[in-house]
């Protein structure tokens, strides 16, 4: 395997992915994503210097909306999926900003 | 040795454009809605639903680009930003990322050493987020989706300001640039206009940036003013004890006058940025770049040459008057109705000024109308009403946007020119007061300086002083 993944790399993709990892399953891990990035890896052996990044399959561009209001009162049916309401406010656990 | 340090400080701002509908949707920005009333299933992110960009909202974007001499990205598209939070229904942020619309742009401040360019790495449009109420009676957050998808601009300037001031002058540029375009009001207190400052300190002379930190919550002049001394002496300080400063966002309470760390690193994010797919790329051809040029209006340079050679006015008011579109708009409309562009620059720089800053008000938040500041012109020019009691209605005009011919005719507030009457009241007057008609005809001038008060409280008001001073002599 010619990608090793550090014990340091694979304890914050813990944290990014919002994942409490055993030590047997951050090996499991890093042997895992070690043998992704050499699967990857097999794209850099083509030369693609002078290919354009792709971001979309069809060549559709400029498609606009003209700026004037079409929706009306959305409340109700916005407030349908709220697993709990208060008023015309959705009611979600207490977040903190700090 | 003491040493000397050096604050750099690069700033992100984020400006709500005046668009009537939001980003990629139809529905309402406006203002004061009741919670979520201006929702729909696409900036509420429901599965299946599709954006589609508001043109305006490019054109705004590419307008600011252009006062801000950037390069104008001709073939640009939107990312996704992936972050989990109540205030963001669709647990991704459309943004831009990769191809921003526009790069490479600039403004001039006036700094302490002269002329100085603040640099613009670059302006993207993205879409703003909801509201969060933290209900402390309930221990719970409550949610509104109505500024869910209203559409922003970010831009962020290169880490080209060494102090407050520079901040300041520039955040004035901007603002000024975007009023003048109409591309949004800015309020700062309102957040049409939020800034986050990203300071570093170093040694002077060093060529290398220290690790810098974000500031958030900044939603005054004078909020930014004071994070910005303060994080300057916290990264100091540490750095005096031989510690590191720490690259994290922090959040500044202008009450207590400190800032703290937002996030540690276990709540680090990973945005997992990718093009968005649904939404097509923009090509912006040679005609509509042209178009929006076409559309920019006269900034306030221009305005200002034209005001020297148009009007004659001295520069101190040209400087005033054009530090607004509203108020510049104002004061040629009015002139062109009366003719008398020095009269209406006086009552824009003096009396509308005053009332502006005690009552904390923007210029673009003016009210009256050019007809009506006319007609107040024409009032005093006729010396149908004395200045002061113009400037009582001048007030009233200024609140309510009343027609002041009207509101004198109302409240009985025309100078009286009734001769006859104004000798009657002089004659009871001086009857009334035999000691300073003595001190007058004993030579002390200013004595008459009582007499005309005393005439004028008698006239209540209706009176022209300067008829009053010349007939009190005469009859003296």
């Amino acid at each position: 395997m010619a990608n090793m993944i550090s014990d340091e790399t694979i304890d914050y993709v813990g944290i990014l992915a919002k994942l409490a990892l055993s030590d047997e399953e951050k090996e499991q891990a890093k042997q895992d994503m070690g043998k992704m990035l050499d699967y990857i890896d097999q794209l850099n052996e083509l030369d693609t210097s002078g290919v354009e990044p792709m971001s979309h399959v069809f060549s559709v561009h400029n498609v606009f909306r003209e700026d004037v209001v079409t929706n009306g009162d959305g409340r109700e049916e916005t407030l349908a999926g709220a697993p709990e309401r208060s008023g015309d406010t959705f009611v979600v656990p207490r977040t903190f900003e700090e | 040795m003491e040493k000397s340090y050096e604050t750099v400080i690069g700033l992100e701002v984020h400006v709500e454009l005046a668009t009537k509908t939001k980003i990629f949707c139809g529905c309402s920005t406006a203002f004061g809605a009741e919670p979520n009333a201006h929702t729909c299933p696409v900036c509420t992110g429901m599965p299946g639903s599709l954006p589609v960009l508001n043109r305006q909202v490019l054109e705004y974007a590419a307008a600011v680009g252009l006062a801000t001499n950037c390069e104008i990205t001709r073939e640009t598209k939107f990312d996704r930003k992936n972050y989990f939070y109540p205030d963001n229904p669709q647990n991704y942020q459309i943004s831009q990322l990769y191809l921003p619309i526009c790069r490479n742009g600039y403004v001039e401040i006036e700094a302490e050493e002269g002329h100085k360019k603040i640099g613009i790495h670059e302006i993207h449009m993205e879409e703003d987020a909801g509201k969060l109420i933290h209900d402390e009676w309930q221990d719970c957050t409550l949610v509104d989706y109505n500024r869910s998808g209203v559409p922003l601009i970010e831009i962020v300037s290169e880490p080209d300001m060494r102090s407050a001031e520079e901040v300041i002058a520039y955040l004035e540029k901007l603002r000024m640039l975007i009023q003048y375009l109409g591309a949004s009001d800015c309020k700062l207190q309102e957040g049409s206009m939020r800034a986050d400052v990203n300071l570093s300190v170093r040694e002077a002379g060093s060529g290398k940036l220290g690790t810098r930190t974000e500031m958030k919550n900044l939603n005054s002049f004078r909020a930014i003013t004071n994070a910005i001394e303060g994080e300057r002496e916290r990264q100091i300080a540490l750095l005096e004890a031989g510690e590191n400063v720490i690259q994290e966002t922090r959040r500044w309470d202008d009450t207590k006058g400190e800032s703290y760390a937002m996030r540690s690193k276990e709540d680090a994010q990973d945005y997992r940025y990718f093009p968005e797919p649904d939404l097509t790329p923009i090509v912006i051809s040679d005609e509509m770049l042209a178009r929006i040029r076409a559309g920019q209006p006269e900034f306030r340079e221009e305005k200002m040459e034209r005001y020297r050679k148009e009007y004659g006015l001295p520069d101190y008011d040209i400087d005033i008057l054009t530090q607004s579109r509203h108020m510049a708009e104002l004061f040629e409309q009015t002139s062109a109705i009366c003719g008398q562009p020095k009269k209406v620059s006086n009552w824009l720089m003096v009396q509308t000024m005053q009332l502006l800053k005690e009552k904390a008000m923007d210029a673009e938040d003016i009210c009256f109308s050019p007809e009506h500041l006319a007609k107040l012109i024409a009032l005093t020019d006729a010396k149908a009403i004395n200045s002061s009691v113009a400037k009582e209605v001048f007030e009233v005009m200024f609140t309510s946007d009343i027609d002041p011919e009207q509101y004198v005719e109302e409240k009985g507030l025309k100078t009286t020119n009734d001769a006859g009457e104004l000798k009657k009241v002089i004659e009871e007057v001086i009857a009334a007061n035999p000691q300073s008609v003595c001190d007058y005809r004993n030579g002390k001038e200013k004595a008459i300086g009582f007499l005309v008060g005393q005439t004028m409280k008698a006239m209540k008001g209706k009176a022209d002083p300067a008829a009053v001073n010349a007939m009190l002599k005469e009859l003296l």
